[in-house]
């Protein structure tokens, strides 16, 4: 569906993405992760057609998008990461102003319109001047006038950005619910957004590559041990708790964290194929250690990052 | 010209449906409304004064006493009242993002500037309209002569689109719509105004300036005249600044 070939933007001097290289089947979600200012809305930016690449090119549908761009554009549905909306239209009039704009047939404007309306859930609002609306329902107009016209491609650029939990919920259920009828592209920088709605990720660093594969094959790749929390209450006894984890097989290392409120936090490490959740419950309440929680930390972006960054440095 | 008929549909909406237009056409109409009545009011003292003195009387005519001293001044106040409606075009879309959208969908830049442009085109037609009201109420109380008030209005307008053309320009080259509007209000001017030095510069020079007066090729028009030259300049003025905005646009492409 999309092919980026050695794609590279400088902006005067400054990189802004490097020989990229990767692809896009028909109906999948790719997840586009880096750190702010590592190159994915560039990327997005160079695939929409907005910015020419400054060397290599991508093929959208089989269309150049320096050579056919109007024929790119007409596949690809956008939502910029401002998300730009006309605030003094309302709903309806905005998608009209779309629909005419993406060269929507008359005849098939209205239902092409109704139909986005309802899909995107903006039924209760389509009257409403967007301006007044709240930031889960402009997220949801910027969507509507990306899917509009139904083209074969999304690529949405941090679709989730300053909503609410709630609405976050809502917004990757919409696009969990576009993915596999459409080819989505879609960035972030909280991974467990995109492992929940991705199939595949692309890693971007400072404009360069530096991963592509499942959200879960990535984690695996990248695990090298398990963290876990120990949460015990603060009391004299609860001090031997550290000698006790540090002998439980499979524990590489046991870290004490500043105690709180009355609970004492020890951060445990295992080997990354060995469960000892159970193991150290197991042991703590037979020494009647007062065990409170304990859960298993899930490796986060940062993590991923810093692991990935020094993988290249070494 | 689907695509160019919405974006002109829309820009119109936005003029029409917030209050925008109507301050922008209620304050011009308002002070040309004030032109024309202290312009008559003077004509009618004059002619007064004509009735005792015949000498005077063979000199006054509608058109010459009313008429032109009007159009002149709604040449000024367009002057300051088209950068208004022109500002905003391009301006305020980079400003918030949304032509980074827009150029986005298959739509063509030229489709979204001549789009834009004949939205801001249409304000300034129902602004000019406006003021016909003016030779209306003359031509039913006297008999004002016709050719110079259809020749007067074609000037005008042909006047009013190369501000437009300016305004749209510069609209296009910053996000900012206090600068294209001021911007676009001293380019204006400048161009109105060159002529005053032409006579003090030598024969070359004065007849390149003279060229490039705005004021220099209305004054025919207000005559009744219609000179090909006259035509010309204004069509190229209007041509040549919707051709600079297509390549300000093509270099924000290429730039940003």
């Amino acid at each position: 569906m999309i092919q980026v070939e050695n794609l590279t933007k400088y902006y005067g001097v400054t990189l802004g993405v490097k020989g990229l290289n990767f692809q896009v089947e028909a109906g999948e979600v790719l997840g586009f992760l880096g750190p702010n200012g590592a190159g994915k809305t560039t990327t997005m930016k160079m695939l929409t057609c907005y910015l020419p690449p400054t060397d290599g090119t991508a093929k959208v549908c089989g269309f150049d998008i320096l050579e056919q761009s109007m024929e790119v554009r007409k596949r690809i549905g956008y939502l910029p990461e401002r998300n730009p909306l006309y605030v003094d239209m309302t709903v309806e009039g905005y998608l009209d102003f779309v629909a005419r704009v993406k060269g929507v047939r008359a005849a098939a404007r209205r239902g092409e319109i109704d139909r986005d309306i309802e899909r995107c859930g903006l039924g209760a609002v389509r009257h409403r001047t967007i301006g007044k609306l709240s930031k889960g329902y402009q997220q949801r107009v910027g969507i509507a006038q990306a899917i509009l016209s139904d083209p074969e491609i999304l690529i949405l650029d941090e679709p989730t950005l300053g909503l609410d939990p709630k609405q976050i919920i809502e917004i990757r259920q919409l696009i969990r619910d576009l993915g596999g009828e459409k080819t989505v592209i879609l960035s972030s920088h909280i991974l467990p957004e995109v492992s929940q709605v991705c199939n595949r990720v692309i890693i971007i660093n400072r404009g360069e590559l530096v991963a592509v594969d499942t959200p879960d094959n990535l984690r695996v790749r990248l695990t090298t041990s398990t963290v876990l929390r120990v949460a015990l209450r603060d009391e004299a006894g609860s001090a031997r708790a550290n000698g006790v984890l540090a002998n439980i097989d499979g524990v590489l290392h046991v870290k004490e964290e500043p105690p709180s409120a009355g609970v004492r936090t020890l951060i445990v490490e295992s080997a990354p194929d060995r469960d000892v959740r159970e193991e150290i419950a197991r042991t703590l309440v037979g020494e009647k250690l007062p065990l409170l929680e304990l859960y298993r930390e899930e490796l986060s972006l940062e993590d991923i990052f810093l692991q990935l960054v020094t993988e290249e440095v070494n | 010209m689907g695509k160019l008929g919405a974006i002109y549909r829309k820009e119109l909406q936005y003029y029409f449906q917030s209050i925008t237009a109507y301050v922008m056409i209620g304050v011009f109409l308002l002070l040309s409304g004030y032109f024309f009545y202290s312009i008559f009011r003077y004509y009618n003292y004059v002619s007064y004064q004509a009735g005792r003195e015949p000498s005077i009387a063979a000199s006054l005519n509608l058109i010459d006493g009313i008429m032109r001293p009007l159009m002149s001044n709604v040449s000024v106040v367009l002057l300051f009242a088209l950068p208004l409606v022109t500002m905003r075009l391009l301006a305020e879309e980079k400003k918030q993002g949304t032509f980074e959208l827009l150029l986005t969908y298959p739509v063509s830049d030229i489709e979204a500037i001549m789009g834009k442009y004949f939205a801001a085109l249409t304000v300034f037609a129902v602004m000019l309209g406006g003021t016909i009201l003016y030779p209306v109420m003359l031509a039913i109380y006297s008999n004002p002569e016709r050719g110079p008030l259809v020749t007067g209005y074609i000037g005008l307008f042909l006047m009013g689109t190369s501000f437009i053309a300016m305004g749209v320009f510069f609209s296009s080259i910053t996000s900012s719509q206090i600068v294209a509007g001021a911007a676009t209000f001293v380019v204006s001017l400048f161009f109105l105004i060159i002529g005053w030095v032409a006579p003090f510069v030598g024969p070359t020079l004065s007849k390149i300036i003279t060229q490039f007066s705005l004021l220099e090729h209305y004054d025919s028009f207000s005559k009744g005249i219609i000179d090909l030259q006259d035509v010309t300049f204004y069509v190229f003025l209007t041509v040549f600044f919707l051709f600079m905005t297509l390549r300000s646009l093509e270099s924000t492409h290429w730039r940003s």
